[in-house]
């Protein structure tokens, strides 16, 4: 039976393969630009507040820094509790043209001797987990000397 | 500067897993505290109450819910939520009353009853929180972020894990002394080495664990005082519960993406330092003039950063600092004296209040065999999710 692929949140990535891209909001006042993304307002207290317009955020990135999760977090996050935890890596992307860090898991198979601070990675589609009907996707972050 | 608050009395229930509700801690505490300051619940003309989300409707309302367990009495009865500045937040609601001749003695509490394992956010579907998002999406455990903050550290001011290892050492060693802590036992090096790693490059003893405890603390006008016999109370001169400035750069808990720095240059001091900083200002003090401080090492690599921001040394040398005992017993500036979170484990509502208490006890010279010698300033430091943090500057 073929599963439905639906986002973990809906408008916050969007595209396949190369297009893959993470989607924020940039006010058309002042350009702040707001990932997740802020719909209803700007946050900069400095504005007077403009229209908040989805933008695509940049590609790639440099490595702010980096973790794991040895440990099964709890719920909301969905585990198959009879499988043995497998931990994967997180990493905080700086994005430049941004000016902001974006947190995401690492692509499976990255792990934290693989990672350093400053190395450049790119954002990929990912998959968070799956159940009977639905493959959860989600963003990855993907060092760029990797190729898979 | 601000007017002066007396502390009066303060009060602990002692940390650990006990298994009871929050409820029973806080009145330890409070009764505690009612008893050090010489005085009956009936004297009280107002309580508050920090708040905690973890023992249902009674903690979202822990004022009256501490009231009442106390007996009915018809105070003036507040009740703050303020994720881990909450203790912080009630305790300048108290001296807000206090200044504004609202009341003569007030009466602050906070104890929580903390759960096996991560925390966890409140149930249910709620894709437009941030906390629940950051659980379903990434999975990201506040030991994550602070494994974030420990490896972003060791790549941009050279700390190793043996640094980190020491504030653990240092710690333990207090805690072993405080009969209120959970932990007693010192801890070595290669203990903390040989422990689980949690959220690389952490383990498990470079990670506050999440405990039961109660702290109270009675607060009184400085005329108050003086009728009541209080000749040289230690006194509360600052309270800072700042927020962020936008754009807020650094990543913090429970955000998944910092503000974009794009259309506003971030201001030159971060969030911690900020509420440091405003702490000093409205006290008319300065780090020089610090005895002690009792900051919120929620890991060992974050007390590091506390030296940082609350300007005991420049950034980046906090591990210096460290290595050179400036904040270990008998040093220029001794930090967690209590033994700390480390010691402690996390009680939210009821850890700042705690870190008023011990600071408290170290201005009037009882805090025992813990004792920092001549402590005449005291400051304590907090952070926590949602923007909060918080900083108290007590004297004597």
């Amino acid at each position: 039976m073929s599963r439905t692929r639906t986002p973990v949140v809906a408008g916050w990535f969007t595209g396949d393969g190369n297009a893959f891209r993470l989607l924020g909001t940039r006010c058309s006042a002042c350009s702040s630009v707001f990932f997740p993304r802020a719909d209803t307002y700007c946050r900069n207290p400095g504005c007077d507040g403009g229209e908040l317009e989805e933008v695509p955020l940049s590609r790639r990135g440099r490595v702010w820094s980096y973790t794991d999760s040895r440990y099964r977090p709890p719920s909301p996050y969905v585990t198959d509790p009879e499988l043995p935890w497998e931990p994967y890596a997180l990493i905080a992307v700086e994005l430049e043209s941004e000016r902001m860090v974006v947190l995401g898991q690492a692509v499976p198979g990255i792990t934290v001797a693989d990672l350093a601070v400053g190395m450049e990675v790119e954002v990929v589609p990912g998959v968070l987990h799956e159940d009977a009907e639905t493959t959860w996707t989600t963003w990855h972050w993907r060092p760029t000397e990797v190729r898979g | 500067m601000t007017a002066e608050v007396a502390v009066l009395g303060v009060g602990m229930h002692p940390w650990g897993k006990w298994g009871r509700s929050f409820v029973e801690y806080g009145v330890v505490a409070a009764r505690a505290a009612l008893d050090d300051a010489g005085l009956a619940w009936r004297d009280v003309g107002s309580v508050v109450g920090a708040d905690t989300v973890r023992g249902g409707y009674p903690g979202y309302v822990s004022g009256a819910t501490f009231a009442q367990a106390l007996g009915w009495q018809g105070t003036r009865v507040t009740s703050v939520y303020a994720a881990c500045a909450s203790g912080a937040q009630a305790i300048n609601a108290a001296r807000a009353q206090i200044l504004a001749g609202l009341a003569d003695v007030v009466l602050v509490v906070g104890a929580d009853a903390a759960p096996k394992g991560f925390f966890r956010p409140a149930g249910g579907d709620r894709p437009d929180d941030p906390d629940w998002l950051r659980f379903r999406v990434l999975g990201a455990t506040n030991p994550t972020y602070f494994g974030l903050y420990a490896r972003r550290r060791i790549a941009v001011h050279g700390d190793t894990l043996e640094d980190f290892a020491r504030v653990k050492v240092k710690n333990a060693a207090m805690g072993a002394l405080n009969p209120n802590a959970r932990y007693r036992a010192r801890v070595t090096a290669e203990e903390v080495a040989a422990s689980a790693v949690v959220a690389d490059p952490l383990r498990l003893l470079d990670i506050c664990a999440t405990s039961d405890g109660g702290a109270a603390v009675v607060l009184s006008s400085m005329e108050f005082a003086r009728r009541h016999g209080a000749a040289d109370p230690v006194r509360i001169r600052a309270v800072a519960t700042v927020t962020p400035r936008y754009p807020n750069t650094m990543l913090d808990l429970p955000d998944i993406a910092t503000d974009s720095a794009v259309a506003t240059e971030p201001h030159g001091e971060p969030f911690r330092a900020s509420i440091a900083a405003a702490a000093y200002e409205e006290a008319g003090v300065g780090p020089e003039d610090l005895s002690l401080a009792e900051v919120y090492d929620l890991s060992t690599a974050l007390e590091l950063q506390w030296y940082e921001d609350l300007g005991l040394c420049g950034e980046g040398e906090g591990a210096k600092l460290l290595r050179e005992g400036v904040t270990a017993p008998g040093g220029r500036i001794p930090v967690n004296a209590s033994g700390g979170l480390a010691s402690f484990g996390e009680a939210v509502p009821a850890q700042a209040i705690a870190q008023v208490c011990e600071v408290t006890w170290q201005l009037r010279g009882q805090a025992g065999e813990r004792q920092v010698s001549g402590a005449r300033v005291g400051i304590t430091a907090n952070q926590g999710l949602f923007g909060h943090g918080s900083a108290v500057v007590a004297v004597r």
